[in-house]
């Protein structure tokens, strides 16, 4: 087997590899097998593939906010007349741009893109930028996440600085993160950060605000873009110019991500942008499929939060009002989420007491129940199998707005099984 | 009056990282539970060291966080070692377990001091010991949780640990033993958080301090069984 693979040309690596994602896609696989496949038969695939881009490629890594940040920054380089390419099944490990390479070139191929955007999680983008290094590279945040996965925070902003440093023209950095802010000193090549301003700082905590941790902060840096104020409608400040504008993004982490969104375009096209078109386009983004996204059951809304970390469950939880609503949670435990529960310790919960939650479900779902317990919130129904639960949740519910706070592969789990009760965008 | 607990938290700022609070939560909850008031108080570097504490736990930190508390232990060490010599329960997971040892030697060779409560040893390993882990002890039966550490710590001759292997690592990747007991103190690198899922071991922390308290403890009823079923399927998961 491997002796013909090895004599096998371009032309028939990726033949095959279109072949088997063809194959992957009707069995209802996922991404990253066709992936793995290509890269076996092909180990250049990608790097040859992407090298011929006529603008490089931005690589966008951080814990919390990868995914809804890159389908904004991809959207607003659309949005200037850019054809973009991207990895957005979600799949943020280099097989998955490898697999969503597969979709989009030709069969000599050929890639039909002026840019490439990148989503890939801190470990995989470490040894991405080795051998494909970025033109520009846009770094959101460091926070607690899978430590089961990357060991420790510290060790995790050890990963974002290499790939700063691996960045051929402009890194973009949060200046309110300071970890990375050290990486933007440490740096002598471009860098460019965006901000919040301070009246609006103590919506955002940080794992390190919760433990009142006083980690050394650089110097402030001025910032490209700063946002003001969120609410209904979101003011940026853009070098001096304040520019207000509706947005269709909900919670205010996904609003501040649109100021990294802003300061990575740009960076990238300078001169060129037109930046009436860019705060116009950036008002009609919508969340990405799981952070925020609203489907409807029986007439009434039914939001998917993604939750994957403290910070970021911490974050949401301030971000959408629980009255009125009944409210799910979904805990996972499986690869892809993180297989160690002691995370949901370090989220309050204590914002659900009034309203109680409604079910709680996933592998985990008795960690959960016991968690909401020690917060003195109720909940009415706990079950391991996530789509009894769900389904428990809409018959109890009928009348009521939905939300439903869920880990990676347990919101899988729950759009598959949304899909009986209305339409949910197939995403793969 | 009715009868109180003081819980002592040591260096929450910095030894915090693997979900240290639940097991401060579940404390307080089950002390309440069983009828006691709970006060929690925060310890941390140049704080003075507080009175008429009850129990002490301590978490997990990152190298950086274990830098910053280790010359602060080491000057609470005469106390930590006397309250621990009065029968005062502590519970110390991860970092502060390692650094109730006598040291720990890191991964460039360079050695932390600890206060020697302990007669356990810590060497940096080159794989770090991730997963669930489940080990069973004769005081406490079985114990569930989650281990995430890449120190190999050794107990000393005499040094009891707290349970044997069943699923999972423990102290070093040779002994098949996890953690370390002395008088009331425990030592463990179990989270999860460890507490909320093993009531026996908080309500023996409970019943020591109220003993050393009051002198006497009457446990009450509690309805344990969403974490009989949190047990249940976390002992289930995969590695």
């Amino acid at each position: 087997m491997y002796a013909i693979i090895e004599v096998m040309t371009k032309p028939y690596s990726v033949l095959m590899g279109k072949a088997v994602r063809h194959i992957s896609r009707m069995r209802g696989g996922g991404s990253a097998l066709p992936g793995l496949f290509v890269e076996k038969i092909d180990k250049h695939f990608v790097r040859d593939t992407l090298a011929q881009l006529p603008m490089g490629i931005v690589l966008i890594s951080g814990t919390n906010g990868k995914t809804t940040t890159t389908k904004m920054v991809v959207e607003l380089l659309e949005g200037q007349g850019l054809k973009v390419f991207t990895n957005k099944t979600g799949s943020n490990f280099s097989r998955g741009v490898a697999a969503a390479l597969l979709g989009e070139v030709n069969h000599r191929g050929k890639l039909h893109a002026d840019i490439a955007v990148l989503e890939l999680d801190e470990a995989h983008a470490v040894h991405f930028v080795q051998t494909i290094p970025p033109r520009y590279s846009l770094l959101l945040n460091v926070m607690r996440d899978q430590l089961d996965r990357f060991g420790e925070i510290d060790t995790t902003a050890a990963m974002l600085s290499k790939i700063a440093h691996a960045t051929t023209q402009t890194v973009v950095i949060n200046r309110e993160d300071p970890r990375l802010a050290k990486i933007g000193e440490s740096l002598s090549s471009n860098v460019v950060y965006f901000g919040l301003a301070n009246s609006i700082k103590s919506t955002f905590p940080s794992d390190d605000a919760l433990h009142d941790n006083s980690i050394e902060r650089p110097k402030k840096s001025k910032a490209d873009v700063v946002l003001t104020s969120v609410g209904e409608i979101a003011t940026f400040k853009i070098q001096d110019t304040s520019i207000e504008t509706p947005l269709k993004l909900r919670g205010v982490y996904n609003i501040f991500n649109a100021a990294a969104a802003l300061t990575t375009v740009r960076s990238i096209l300078g001169d060129r942008l037109d930046q009436v078109q860019l705060i116009k386009t950036l008002s009609s983004v919508t969340p990405a499929f799981g952070r925020g996204e609203q489907l409807r059951i029986d007439g009434n809304p039914c939001e998917l939060i993604l939750v994957k970390n403290p910070s970021g469950f911490r974050l949401s939880l301030s971000s959408f009002d629980p009255n009125n609503t009944a409210t799910m949670i979904a805990i996972n435990d499986n690869y892809a989420d993180g297989r160690d529960m002691s995370w949901l310790w370090d989220v309050d919960f204590e914002s659900l007491q009034q309203t109680g939650v409604s079910c709680v479900g996933g592998l985990r779902a008795y960690d959960m129940t016991l968690r909401l317990q020690h917060d003195n919130v109720t909940v009415d129904h706990t079950d391991i199998n996530v789509a009894k639960c769900l389904d428990t949740f809409i018959k109890n519910n009928h009348q009521l707005p939905k939300r439903i706070y869920c880990t990676y592969t347990a919101m899988l789990a729950i759009r598959q099984a949304l899909s009986k009760y209305t339409k949910v965008e197939d995403v793969r | 009056m009715k009868k109180s607990l003081t819980i002592l938290q040591l260096y929450p700022r910095d030894m915090n990282i693997y979900g240290d609070r639940g097991n401060t939560l579940a404390l307080k909850k089950r002390a309440e539970q069983h009828g006691l008031a709970v006060t929690v108080v925060d310890y941390n570097p140049g704080d003075s060291f507080p009175k008429n504490i009850d129990i002490i736990i301590g978490g997990g930190g990152q190298d950086s966080g274990q830098e910053k508390i280790k010359d602060d232990l080491l000057a609470i060490k005469d106390t930590l070692h006397e309250l621990a010599n009065n029968g005062v329960p502590m519970l110390l997971i991860c970092g502060l377990y390692q650094l109730f040892g006598k040291y720990f030697k890191t991964q460039t060779g360079h050695t932390i001091d600890g206060i020697g409560l302990l007669d356990i040893t810590t060497v940096a390993g080159p794989e770090r010991l991730i997963g669930n882990i489940v080990i069973q002890s004769e005081q406490f039966g079985e114990i569930i949780g989650y281990e995430n550490h890449s120190g190999q710590t050794y107990l000393g001759a005499n040094m009891q640990p707290l349970g044997q292997v069943i699923i999972g690592a423990g102290n070093n990747s040779r002994d098949g033993v996890e953690g370390a007991t002395y008088k009331n103190v425990i030592g463990s690198y179990m989270h999860g958080s460890l507490l909320p899922k093993n009531p026996a071991i908080t309500d023996w922390l409970i019943e020591k301090a109220a003993i050393n308290k009051y002198s006497t403890f009457t446990p009450a009823t509690i309805d344990d069984h969403i974490i009989r079923l949190a047990r249940k399927y976390a002992k289930r998961r995969p590695r």
